[in-house]
């Protein structure tokens, strides 16, 4: 029951924050929140699951599945339940809350109850999405996390924070509707009778679709796949329909943009995994080439982005952009080291980025610009920020003894021994050049804003950050470096959740 | 004697209402200078609830009247029964009295006739749980006209309000004509029947009545109209806006949730009960699928479209219930007798997430007015500061009109359309999804207005009404329960319309 306490008692905590005092809400949620990060490491203290959920012969830590309803003949469970690949995720989503709630103190001055109040709304729906294996709960869940995003947007983020908020909610949200047919569409045509993501996964991955409006079944599962990879891709995001992202992120507030990139983003890659990867591995593996174009052309397009911007936030964002091509492909290459480094990814790029939108905002705060142009040398006057930035950054562009290092390193080599994807090593290849740009935007930047001679260019007085502003980017820091020289601390959970999956692909 | 004991505790929703109207009357009669609002309120409140009591007990065999689906009680001669989904719907209008009288007691502070007002909603509500139970044509019509009579005079209450009296005096005339072509309609039926109880329609249409076949399909029609004005349903919605506008805020909750089931409750009983769908044993009828299928799809595209386009809140409010009349009609367009009222089920499951949803956005619009807000989406600029809690609950109750996940109208509205398509009617369920996506632009702009907007001038919220705001509260809360606990709601629904079918 450990999963079903720490969800409920997130919502209660939320409820109680939104009807706490404005002067105590944040000391209050950042209290309250540390008993979910309590929660999730002792469950990963207690971990014992083997195998993947959704594949025959895997055991599930903390399970529960109770039956709910009936209805047309389809039963509805509350079945959730941790396996290697959920796990570091939740791990992630709570830990990263618990700073982004800290990292909110200074930058946020109005409405604070609502605003924390939602920040653990999100988490509730977080751990949720994780850890639910029915496809209804986890529906729910996918988008009750919307709801709060919005909010924190369209309530407390920049000047034009009401278009990037309807923008975001628009877009992820017909995502999720093209997504919800798809997989019905799969679901009404299968003989299972409960929306129970194992027993779906099992059925489609032992073809036992059927057709459907004169479709034959091979034609039904492209189809549903390309629904349910399109409405997934929205969210990740890759590039076509990656333009709600650096609208979202630089509107947002930073401690929103921490869970956007940190978490938020997870969310389409997991359900990726879960879904697409998981349960129809014949029809990824027919679609290899085309998917892994996609992750390329994200992770350089992505760059190139990056590259020509001026602001410092809009950098970080484009980048998420490039940084989740790479998981995709090593989603697609369809390997061990592939889909685990890919897992591995998540983590790693949750807590990189959310240390990078966390510095940035941390200058924010004091400087009030996010221009390049307008700020330099700022290392002279924020030493403890600007190292830490710059490790960050370190961490994105892939230094070894960092978690980026290792994760990337994971995808590249599972993606060059792919069998599955054919010229695997030229997709490798260009997608390894991206690590080139991503230095390049990433020392250009660091070295307009932070070396130099110190200037300005803002009314403001530019002092030092306050302990409760630099405490989150160190913890960050720290786990970013744990992580990057002790892989191992997840990599064989993730690994061990991964290697079900690839017996059962063509 | 016993046999009328035992059906009048089978009638124990109704007369529970019809007595509380009687007694809040009494009170009335015995103080009739002094004004008593809390022994008012607390008796209707009271009465509403054991109702509501009443029929939750009948339904899930507690009271020893009802034990299964399929055990109905039939009285007076076969013209009233009483079943499951009679009493599905009881608990439905209960629960939305319960919530408006609760709400009234605030709303009408100021006003001198509260006696009144609790009598009429309370004979209102009595009409709605007859033709629940209605299994005659005339017992419809009395029933119709019983809860139809007493709302006229609620639209137009606010005697010194232009815009209540005219709201008023336009859904008194629009539903004078509709009972006139009801009537008349039922006088076709009976003309080529010979019956007016609806087996016995039935059966009559199945045998001799093929040489008036075309007198009993304009008469199926006629009846049909009837119920488009119950229900405002297109054509004969045009009344809904006007009053649900020029209305004291809880009866607009009132008509447009309770009301508005009252008439699908019937409507479903009749249709499906009375007159059979032509097949091989039927001669005389009229395929009154089709019938709904155009009527749900106007229906909820005209209310969808014309909501889209308000400046105002609460005639907004009004068009988006036109919008779910057109929803609850699929219950009717998707009717097969294969599917063992899944579909009818999934209707009524979703009209009583709408009564808790709509009523409760209804009484948010009511405690705004009752701080004399203003009625247009500017302003509810800042609302959201300013009155956190009522905030949060009209947005769950627009987030769940609109029909996201997090709220119990995703999930009847995803039972519907699912049953719709499970019936082979996928383009009708399509239909709906595009217009159930089109009304999150709508909803969203009050979200939006709420809690994105900065108030254009400075206003200060008076003292907040209690037992108003704790009616808004109660029904966020039920609005979000109704999702974990959807299993036994929609059992059962579709275990009561299954009992329907023939």
């Amino acid at each position: 029951m450990i999963l079903e306490t720490l969800i409920g008692f997130t919502f209660v905590a939320a409820l109680a924050v939104f009807l706490s005092p404005d002067e105590y809400a944040g000391q209050l949620a950042f209290g309250l929140s540390l008993l979910p990060v309590v929660g999730s490491l002792y469950m990963w203290s207690q971990f014992d699951a083997t195998g993947n959920a959704l594949v025959e012969g895997g055991s599930l830590a903390f399970a529960t599945q109770i039956d709910w309803l009936t209805v047309g003949g389809y039963t509805l469970q509350w079945f959730v339940g941790l396996d290697g690949i959920s796990l570091p995720l939740i791990v992630l989503s709570t830990v990263l809350t618990s700073l982004a709630i800290l990292s909110a103190w200074t930058p946020i001055d109005v409405r604070q109850s609502q605003f924390y109040g939602l920040m653990l709304f999100m988490e509730a729906n977080l751990i949720g999405v994780f850890s639910a294996l029915d496809f209804f709960v986890w529906f729910v869940f996918w988008e009750a996390v919307l709801v709060p995003m919005y909010f924190l947007i369209g309530v407390w983020g920049g000047p034009r924070r009401e278009y990037a908020a309807i923008k975001f909610f628009v877009y992820t949200n017909v995502a999720s509707l093209i997504m919800f047919i798809g997989f019905m569409a799969l679901v009404f045509n299968l003989p299972v009778d409960s929306f129970g993501l194992p027993a779906i996964a099992g059925a489609l991955r032992a073809g036992e679709l059927g057709g459907f409006l004169g479709l034959a079944p091979d034609a039904l599962a492209t189809v549903a796949f390309a629904a349910m990879f399109f409405g997934f891709a929205v969210k990740v995001p890759v590039v076509p329909v990656h333009t709600w992202l650096p609208d979202a992120h630089v509107e947002a507030p930073t401690p929103a943009s921490v869970m956007l990139a940190g978490v938020l983003l997870k969310m389409g890659t997991y359900a990726l995994l879960r879904f697409n990867f998981t349960m129809m591995p014949d029809v990824a593996q027919q679609l290899a080439v085309p998917i892994a174009a996609i992750a390329v052309l994200s992770v350089i397009y992505g760059a190139m982005l990056a590259l020509a911007q001026q602001d410092l936030k809009r950098i970080v964002a484009y980048s998420s952009v490039s940084s989740m091509g790479y998981v995709i492909l090593g989603l697609v290459a369809y390997t061990e080291f592939g889909i685990g480094g890919a897992t591995f990814q998540m983590v790693a790029h949750g807590l990189i980025s959310g240390l990078m939108f966390m510095a940035v905002g941390v200058i924010y705060n004091v400087t009030h610009t996010r221009m390049l142009g307008d700020m330099s040398g700022m290392a002279d006057r924020m030493p403890i920020t600007t190292g830490i930035l710059i490790a960050g950054a370190f961490g994105y562009m892939g230094l070894p003894l960092m978690a980026g290092f290792a994760a990337e390193f994971f995808i590249f080599q599972g993606s060059f021994t792919s069998t599955v994807l054919p010229a695997a090593p030229l997709f490798t290849a260009a997608a390894m050049f991206g690590i080139v740009i991503v230095a390049g935007y990433l020392l250009w930047a660091i070295q307009r804003t932070l070396f130099g001679e110190f200037s300005v260019e803002t009314d403001y007085e530019v002092t030092r950050a306050q302990f409760h502003d630099t405490a989150p980017l160190a913890v960050l820091l720290l786990c970013t470096i744990a992580l990057g020289v002790a892989p191992e601390v997840f990599f064989g959970m993730i690994t061990d959740a991964v290697v079900p999956l690839l017996g059962g692909g063509a | 004697m016993a046999t009328l004991l035992w059906g009048l505790g089978a009638l124990a929703p109704a007369l529970l209402l019809a007595l509380t109207g009687l007694l809040v009357l009494l009170i009335n009669a015995v103080y009739p200078t002094e004004d008593r609002p809390t022994l008012l309120a607390v008796v209707s409140t009271v009465g509403s609830l054991a109702s509501l009591v009443a029929a939750g007990a009948l339904l899930t065999g507690v009271g020893g009247v009802l034990s299964g689906p399929e055990d109905s009680v039939t009285l007076y001669a076969d013209a009233l029964v009483v079943d499951g989904m009679s009493l599905f719907f009881s608990a439905v209008f209960a629960s939305v009295t319960a919530l408006v009288v609760v709400a009234s007691y605030d709303y009408l502070a100021e006003n001198p006739h509260r006696a009144e007002f609790y009598s009429l909603t309370l004979f209102a509500a009595t009409g709605m749980a007859l033709m629940a139970s209605a299994n005659s044509l005339a017992v419809a019509f009395v029933a119709l006209e019983l809860s139809s009579l007493p709302s006229y005079a609620l639209v137009s209450f606010l005697k010194g309000n232009r815009g209540s009296v005219e709201a008023g005096l336009k859904y008194f005339l629009i539903g004078a004509l509709s009972s006139a072509v009801f009537v008349f309609g039922i006088s076709l039926v009976y003309a080529a029947t010979g019956s007016l109880l609806l087996p016995a329609v039935a059966s009559g249409l199945t045998e001799a009545g093929a040489g008036l076949a075309g007198v009993a399909g304009i008469g199926i029609l006629m009846v049909a109209g009837g119920f488009a004005f119950k229900t405002a349903s297109v054509p004969f919605h045009f009344w809904a806006p006007e009053a649900y506008e020029g209305a004291p805020a809880p009866v607009s909750a009132f008509l447009s949730s309770a009301s508005k089931a009252a008439g699908f409750a019937l409507l479903f009983r009749v249709f499906v009960v009375g007159f059979p769908l032509p097949g091989a044993d039927v001669v005389a009828s009229i395929d009154w699928v089709l019938l709904f299928q155009i009527l749900a799809v106007a229906t909820m595209t005209l209310g969808n479209f014309a909501a889209a386009t308000q400046e105002n809140v609460k005639r907004m409010l009004a068009y988006s219930s036109i919008g779910h009349a057109g929803y609850a009609l699929i219950g009717l367009a998707a009717w097969t007798t294969a599917d063992g009222g899944a579909v009818m089920g999934a209707a009524m499951a979703h009209l009583l997430v709408y009564g808790f949803m709509n009523t409760g956005a209804f009484l948010f619009i009511a405690l705004v007015e009752h701080w004399e807000v203003g009625r247009t989406f500017e302003d509810y600029a800042g609302l959201g500061a300013r009155a956190p809690m009522a905030s949060v609950a009209m947005s769950v109750f627009m987030f769940s009109l609109a029909g996201l996940p997090p709220f119990g109208g995703f999930f009847s509205k995803y039972f519907l359309f699912a049953a719709a398509v499970g019936a082979g009617y996928w383009w009708l369920a399509a239909v709906g999804a595009i217009n159930s996506a089109l009304s999150l632009f709508y909803y969203s702009r009050v979200v939006k207005a709420l809690w994105f907007d900065e108030a254009t001038t400075d206003f200060e919220l008076g003292a907040t009404p209690t037992a108003l705001y704790a009616a808004v509260l109660f029904a966020a809360v039920a609005t979000l329960l109704l999702l974990p606990g959807f299993g036994p709601v929609i059992e059962t629904a579709q275990a009561a319309a299954a009992a329907l079918a023939p």
